[in-house]
């Protein structure tokens, strides 16, 4: 019965009817992992199955290689980390930790999260399980690719614009970016630090809202992390989406690929019939995103990366990937006396315009409706060296970063063969509502069939 | 020709906080093992973050009060940007806009010095240097510095060092810093330049002087750059806008920069940082505070020394000069006030002020200080 160990729900309900132990469970994730990571290449450390600790209730997860893990190898998918062992966990992985998930392994992502593709891994590309000539989506491609391919239950995953969503919605899993500020930032390494969202990827909504129960929260050490008291996220999972507004916005339904419309109008239906009142909205800001989030994430950048200077982490900054220099110039071009009054405040003031977007949207319904991505999975080697095209992939996922909003990608069926997700985009501090929603909508149509 | 200094000051002074100004950190690092005193955070080490010190901005803030001061209501850090090897994250988080302090004073006996800023930032690490390699000690990395920023209105050293001097005594008294310059606790930097006497404009240039460690060397630094400056403009020739070091061993100010060399910081706003908010209630409280400091620390140091010349000038008569009566009191203000009498025998000379304060209050200001004073002394002696 091990084959059907797929779901964190699944093996909580085994755990407690005695139906297996935590060992068999393990094994029967390593077993996946070594028969096929060879071909799909999510890992960057495997741990092996000997070395770990397991107790009657631990279950499998491995972390994106962003998350500082104390004593394991965490490179940010970057050749300048590639001998840095932290000797701290992120608050993320100590809570985690202490709710009996057990690391396996760390997951291969862009370098420093910078990507849509995976394919700016200092290491190496990772394969789309649902079509090995194509990406599983990035930054976080290796999570990604890992739950689609059952390496494991949960990985988690960080979106700073769209890193989580854009690649759930190419392997057909599941993937939350929270509300900025409702899990702590502690410990992960910083892209962009006013954007960055610490989410996870499963297979499911239910096993999603499971694990942000456990990392959401306010955490001493991040300034920036909310105080405000979280939420039960399943304990309304089954109420449906009867009676809710859901707001299409007219600016995310332009220069979709033919597929993903068709696709998209099928999921709209599907929201009407479960009892949605739908209603067409406008972000009139939403042009701008886009653009002002490629001005204040190299700027953020420019600043963050500053620390890898060569004294301390081994590699000097030659070795820095080409997109991490690129974003490392255009930041400090846009922050330099003389261009900053004229890009990052300028990109600031947008941004603000972006929030107002959505607070005004949000007086009229509870929850937007979305595509993630304007097109299908690129093919590996499609967009990597065409930085514009790359960037042009998080249209659809970066305003909610730009916002702080929270966002939930969810399976909406297939274009090509290939995995489409729907979001779902709320107000700050939804993520309750939001898992309602993607719960009854996943309910419905069942998209995310055990794959292979 | 006659000229005139136009002198500014940067003082940094560094906060007697319990932790560093960023992370949980001891503060209490002089003479510590070089990197005893680090975590992830004052490490840099990638993901760590920054949370701030609400006590070194309580401090920052008194320090700003007692300097007259406006207090922002919003402020907020910014990073300031450039590569150093002691300097960890790549930046120091620092203020730039909205510092926590602005627009203040200070009297001199030269005339009032305007007070232009005083914010909050972090130390950076300490760099030593052997002959062939650079060794580096992360202990004072973080450790939080008020920045005091003056007007370029101080005329002469003179007048620079007694500034410089109440600074360090206020620092004491309000318990903000150790104020130990041989520990470093306060650093001084000027800026200089010349322009003819009665002019009003500021010159067109000024020289930044760094390196200077004791008033000493600051009135030394003063005197041999206003006259170095003096030289080349009344031969005719400009100075130049530079960065230069005081070097104590050669009596001289030495170029370390040249204008073309500056950094551009790129200072933006610390996004590890929300906006800082302080709202009425919170200044309130704080004025309190810094009365009731300033009354058990015996007022602050303008109106004290305003008070002594007051008392040796005017010719005062007291009615309540019963010794047996005066030690009655003296013996009921002891057992009423245990910690200045404490802070006395620990060596702290202010607490007896404030003690002598009660007697007086007692006696509604008919007793002698003088007989009060030694009353006190032989009953705690």
């Amino acid at each position: 019965m091990l084959n059907n160990f797929i779901t964190l729900k699944q093996i909580l309900e085994g755990y407690k009817k005695k139906e297996f132990t935590s060992r068999e469970v393990f094994a029967s994730f390593y077993d996946k992992i070594n028969e096929r990571d060879p071909i799909i290449k999510s890992f960057i450390t495997k741990l092996s199955l000997e070395d770990l600790t397991l107790n009657d209730f631990s279950m499998p997860i491995a972390y994106k290689d962003n998350f500082s893990t104390k004593g394991i190898l965490t490179t940010a998918g970057s050749g300048i980390l590639k001998d840095y062992i932290p000797p701290f966990n992120a608050t993320v992985v100590e809570k985690l930790r202490n709710s009996g998930f057990v690391c396996i392994g760390k997951l291969n992502c862009d370098a420093f999260a910078h990507g849509t593709t995976g394919e700016n891994s200092d290491f190496f590309a990772t394969k789309n399980p649902y079509s090995l000539e194509r990406t599983p989506g990035g930054s976080s491609s290796g999570s990604a690719a890992a739950v689609a391919a059952g390496f494991v239950p949960v990985a988690t995953a960080t979106d700073t614009g769209g890193s989580i969503r854009l690649p759930a919605s190419f392997t057909n899993t599941v993937g939350i970016k929270p509300t900025y500020g409702r899990v702590s930032r502690y410990g992960i390494i910083a892209m962009t630090s006013s954007t960055d969202s610490i989410g996870h990827i499963t297979k499911t909504v239910w096993d999603n809202a499971f694990v942000l129960n456990i990392t959401a929260g306010h955490d001493p050490k991040d300034a920036t992390s909310s105080c405000d008291k979280t939420a039960d996220y399943l304990s309304d999972i089954e109420m449906g989406m009867a009676g809710l507004t859901i707001g299409i916005p007219k600016e995310y339904l332009k220069g979709l690929s033919g597929g993903i419309k068709d696709c998209f109008n099928s999921s709209i239906k599907t929201l009407e019939k479960l009892g949605a009142k739908l209603v067409g909205v406008s972000l009139p800001h939403t042009e701008y995103a886009i653009n002002a989030y490629y001005i204040i994430t190299p700027s953020e950048i420019s600043s963050n990366l500053a620390r890898f200077d060569g004294i301390r982490f081994g590699t000097t900054r030659e070795s820095f990937g080409s997109e991490a220099k690129r974003r490392i110039m255009l930041g400090t071009y846009s922050l330099a006396a003389g261009y900053y009054d004229d890009y990052y405040l300028k990109a600031q003031k947008a941004r603000t315009l972006v929030i107002k977007d959505f607070k005004r949207v949000f007086e009229k319904v509870d929850v937007l409706a979305a595509p993630v991505s304007p097109g299908i999975p690129p093919k590996l080697g499609e967009v990597v060296n065409d930085p514009i095209k790359m960037y042009m992939m998080d249209t659809l996922t970066v305003p909610a970063n730009l916002a702080g909003v929270p966002a939930l990608s969810v399976p909406a069926g297939f274009v090509n063969k290939l995995p489409v997700g729907i979001q779902f985009i709320g107000k700050n501090f939804s993520e309750k509502l939001l898992y309602r929603v993607g719960h009854a909508f996943e309910q419905e149509t069942k998209y995310r069939s055990p794959k292979r | 020709m006659l000229y005139e200094s136009v002198i500014g000051l940067e003082i940094h002074i560094q906060l007697n906080t319990k932790s560093k100004m960023f992370c949980s950190c001891s503060n209490d690092i002089w003479k510590k093992p070089p990197n005893s005193l680090v975590c992830p955070t004052c490490l840099g080490l990638p993901g760590a973050l920054p949370v701030p010190n609400k006590e070194a901005i309580k401090k920052v803030q008194l320090l700003g009060l007692a300097l007259n001061c406006t207090l922002n209501k919003n402020s907020h850090f910014a990073r300031k940007n450039y590569f150093y090897p002691d300097l960890p994250k790549g930046y120091q988080i620092t203020q730039f806009s909205d510092a926590l302090c602005e627009k203040g004073r200070l009297e001199t006996s030269f005339g009032e010095v305007a007070i232009r800023r005083i914010h909050l930032e972090e130390d950076t690490g300490k760099s030593m240097y052997t002959k062939d390699e650079t060794l580096l000690d992360f202990n004072k990395s973080g450790v939080p510095l008020a920045e005091l920023v003056t007007e370029p209105n101080i005329t002469s050293a003179a007048q620079a060092v007694e500034f410089c001097k109440k600074i360090r005594e206020l620092a004491r008294l309000l318990g903000v810093s150790n104020a130990d310059m041989e520990k470093g606790n306060i650093r001084l930097e000027l800026n200089i330049s010349l322009r003819k006497e009665g002019e009003k404009a500021l010159p067109n240039y000024r020289v930044e002087i760094k390196n200077i460690n004791s008033f000493k060397f600051l009135k030394n630094a003063v005197a041999y750059e206003t006259k170095r400056q003096e030289e080349l403009l009344k031969a005719g020739k400009e100075v130049l806008q530079e960065t230069r070091g005081w070097s104590e061993s050669g009596k001289k100010t030495v170029s370390q920069r040249k204008k073309e060399m500056e950094n551009d910081y790129r200072y933006f706003p610390e996004p590890d940082i929300p906006p800082l908010e302080f709202d009425e209630k919170y200044v309130g409280m704080l004025k309190q505070e810094l009365s009731q400091v300033l009354f058990y620390k015996d007022k602050n140091i303008s109106e004290a020394s305003f008070e002594k010349s007051k008392i040796t000038k005017e010719k005062i008569t007291y009615s309540m000069n019963d010794e047996n009566e005066l030690s009655k009191l003296v013996k009921e203000v002891i057992a009423e006030n245990p910690a200045p009498v404490s802070d006395y025998r620990m060596g702290k000379e202010n607490a007896l002020q404030f003690l002598i304060g009660c007697v007086m209050k007692k006696t509604k200001g008919q007793s002698n200080p003088k007989m009060v004073l030694d009353i006190i002394k032989s009953l705690l002696e």
